[in-house]
């Protein structure tokens, strides 16, 4: 058995020491420190928890930046008292927004002011909108970006500093920016941040790594939001299954003490 | 299964009972004194443990049904409402997703051993059978529910493995129409796949009993091979046994419970958190890691199979992948008649011993070129391996182990046999000198 072992061992990490050869378009992204350990990283931070002010400086970036074109469609306004706002900031954050509702009861729609319970308002009215107003491809709902690419919040930072003038020899199509995260390196969207573009209530400087920062955190905390109480009962569960096996195992030497 | 007087417990409320309806008698006789060979090995916890995954994807199953949706325009939104509004939603829904993984890591697991210690062989080839029955509607199973939260890689992965069915010779495309309920993966597909998503598994808890039943019939195998010759080399399932299974099942859940915690995606795919897009393909569609070796075996078959100098046709590369990756599994229904060696165990198998590993090592080599690109390559030094070539040598080892063991059987001489199970283990004469004659014949 133990042979058998020694050869598994030693095939997997044959398999493994040859994966890094393999030719590979795929990019890695400049790992960050995150308070919350990584929504895509797996055993990063098992205590982590998000960071508050981060989180609210990241929505004040998403809100005056991202979301003059970028939905967010799987978040409500009051899904914000996770970020650290009461009910009153809510309220009034929900109300900047003008709501179309309806049909009411003569059949017509009517605009009223937003409450808590709304939807994040999307900036188009549909997709086609969308996609007519930024030269043919809508611009991607960023509710689960953070778990729908590869590298995660990392991915987001890469991409946000990553606009550059292209290298000699590259030819950006009109309409494209060159950008060294994006894969093609060819993309539509035109370097949102500059430093100094939001001006944060906390006296934090607004450069742009750290706007990407924070929106990367807030993204990260969209996508996944429910990963403290994860986090925390995590820690539970696993204290319990382990001493459970614990027990388990010195019941097992009990019982079996005399067939040994 | 117990028939005549039952025996009397000391409740009358049981009494009463198991004289009209004998299940305390049954649960006595099958969980109870049931006679178990006394030297299993860790390996032996993991049938207990890939019950106890079903009953988690059962339960946990059942309960994201009533909160899903299966409509195109909707499902993958009420599978997020799950994740963000449903109480406990989270954690439902990331036991579910990576209980399918921990399922199949189960069954592999309990799959090897069964190749590893012969437990296929004589009298347990139905035994054997029934498993590969199970193992068949669980990849069904798991690849509808993949297609479930409709995100880009459910959709893909579902049009690119329907459509392998259109390689069948004059029923493919019907056989296709009839999965998809239309003319591409649309919402009669999302439908019916639900429907048999959450009516296979009850099946498979059937097929599971029988099982279990057969198991009962004929006992189990054990790490020597040898069949149990008398009550020194058994010892009651409980209490010795429940609580080694308990012990590594809360083990084995422990690890289940760190991945649901801290690592919930670490088995899935990012495109899947996009919506599914007809119009748009994603640049690399593969399939859960559980289906990546027999996927590799698939993509492996990249040649026409046809007559030498004549020019005809016989078999086109892709109805040759669809046979070679369905033959990947079909293969272990005729296993036990493959094997022609008397004895069970590899320990005692010089050959088979090298056989199986060089098995073991093809598969996960396999798994790990079904999860590459089709025209990735390895570079060592300044040599360029194509993976496909990788993945056509490791298909030709999967299948070789298989077809090699009529021979294998002829030719290997085993090593000396235990006389019995408690010999070894007591540690009363380890070398049992002239028990190699008849090692298999029942006590």
């Amino acid at each position: 058995m133990r042979r058998l072992r020694s050869l598994i061992l030693a095939g997997l990490v044959a398999v493994a020491a040859a994966a890094p050869a393999v030719a590979s378009e795929e990019m890695e992204y400049p790992k960050n420190e995150w308070s919350h350990g990584g929504v895509t990283r797996g055993f990063s931070n098992i205590f982590g928890t998000f960071d508050r002010k981060a989180l609210q400086r990241g929505f004040q970036v998403y809100k005056e930046v991202c979301s003059a074109c970028h939905s967010m469609n799987l978040l409500s306004y009051r899904n914000l008292a996770a970020l650290g706002y009461n009910e009153a900031e809510i309220t009034a954050i929900a109300a900047g927004y003008d709501m179309t509702d309806g049909p009411n009861d003569e059949g017509e729609m009517f605009t009223r002011k937003g409450v808590p319970a709304d939807h994040f308002k999307a900036p188009f009215p549909n997709e086609k909108a969308a996609a007519a107003a930024n030269g043919g491809k809508a611009p991607p709902d960023l509710s689960l970006i953070v778990k729908a690419r590869k590298g995660g919040e990392d991915y987001i930072v890469a991409l946000l500093t990553g606009f550059e003038p292209a290298p000699a020899g590259f030819t950006v199509p009109s309409g494209g920016n060159y950008n060294k995260a994006f894969p093609g390196h060819v993309i539509a969207m035109p370097p949102p941040l500059s430093d100094g573009g939001v001006t944060f209530a906390d006296g934090t400087k607004a450069t742009v790594e750290q706007q990407a920062k924070d929106v990367a955190t807030f993204l990260a905390w969209a996508a996944e939001p429910n990963l403290e109480a994860r986090h925390q009962m995590g820690l539970k569960v696993m204290i319990f299954l382990i001493v459970l096996a614990g027990i388990l195992y010195a019941a097992k030497r009990a019982v079996w003490a005399d067939q040994h | 299964m117990a028939h005549g007087p039952s025996s009397s417990f000391k409740n009358p409320v049981v009494n009463w009972l198991d004289q009209r309806l004998p299940i305390f008698t049954m649960i006595q006789k099958e969980y109870g004194v049931f006679p178990t060979p006394r030297n299993f090995n860790y390996f032996w916890n993991f049938g207990a443990i890939a019950m106890i995954m079903l009953v988690t994807m059962i339960v946990s199953g059942i309960v994201l049904a009533m909160h899903y949706t299966p409509n195109t325009n909707l499902a993958f939104n009420s599978v997020e409402r799950i994740m963000r509004d449903v109480n406990f939603g989270w954690l439902i829904r990331y036991i579910h997703m990576n209980g399918a993984s921990f399922f199949f890591i189960a069954v592999y697991i309990h799959i090897f051993r069964g190749l590893y210690y012969g437990s296929y062989k004589k009298p347990r080839e139905l035994l054997w059978i029934i498993g590969v029955v199970i193992f068949l509607l669980m990849m069904a199973t798991a690849f509808m529910g993949y297609v479930l939260p409709w995100g880009q890689m459910s959709f893909w992965g579902a049009t690119v493995i329907t459509n392998l069915f259109s390689a069948l010779p004059l029923v493919g495309q019907d056989i296709v129409t009839l999965l998809w309920g239309g003319f591409s993966v649309d919402n009669p597909t999302l439908n019916r796949f639900f429907a048999l998503h959450y009516l296979l598994p009850f099946v498979i808890a059937a097929v599971v009993f029988l099982h279990v039943a057969a198991l009962h019939v004929t006992g189990s195998n054990n790490p020597l091979g040898v069949e149990p010759k008398g009550p020194q080399d058994t010892l009651p399932f409980h209490p010795y046994y429940t609580v080694k299974d308990s012990f590594g099942t809360v083990v084995y859940l422990a690890i289940f419970a760190a991945f649901v915690f801290y690592a919930p995606n670490f088995f899935g795919e990012p495109d899947n958190y996009i919506q599914a897009n007809p119009m748009v393909t994603p640049p690399h569609i593969v399939p859960e890691w559980y289906f990546l070796p027999y996927y590799a075996i698939l993509r492996s078959i990249t040649f026409d199979i046809s007559i030498p100098f004549t020019g005809l046709k016989l078999i086109e590369a892709k109805l040759g992948g669809v046979i070679a990756m369905f033959g990947s599994i079909a293969i272990l229904f005729i296993l036990p008649w493959l094997d022609t060696s008397p004895v069970r165990s590899a320990r005692f198998r010089p050959i088979f011993k090298k056989g199986i590993l060089a098995f073991l090592v093809a598969f996960f080599l396999l798994m790990y070129v079904g999860a590459q690109t089709a025209d990735a390559a390895w570079h060592l030094g300044g040599l360029e391996i194509p993976l496909v070539y990788v993945g056509q040598f490791a298909t030709l080892v999967y299948f070789g182990f298989f077809l090699s063991l009529p021979f294998v059987g002829l030719i290997e001489k085993p090593l000396p046999l235990p006389a019995s199970i408690a010999k070894p283990v007591l540690g009363g004469g380890a070398s049992a000198a002239g028990a190699t004659a008849k090692p298999m014949e029942k006590a």
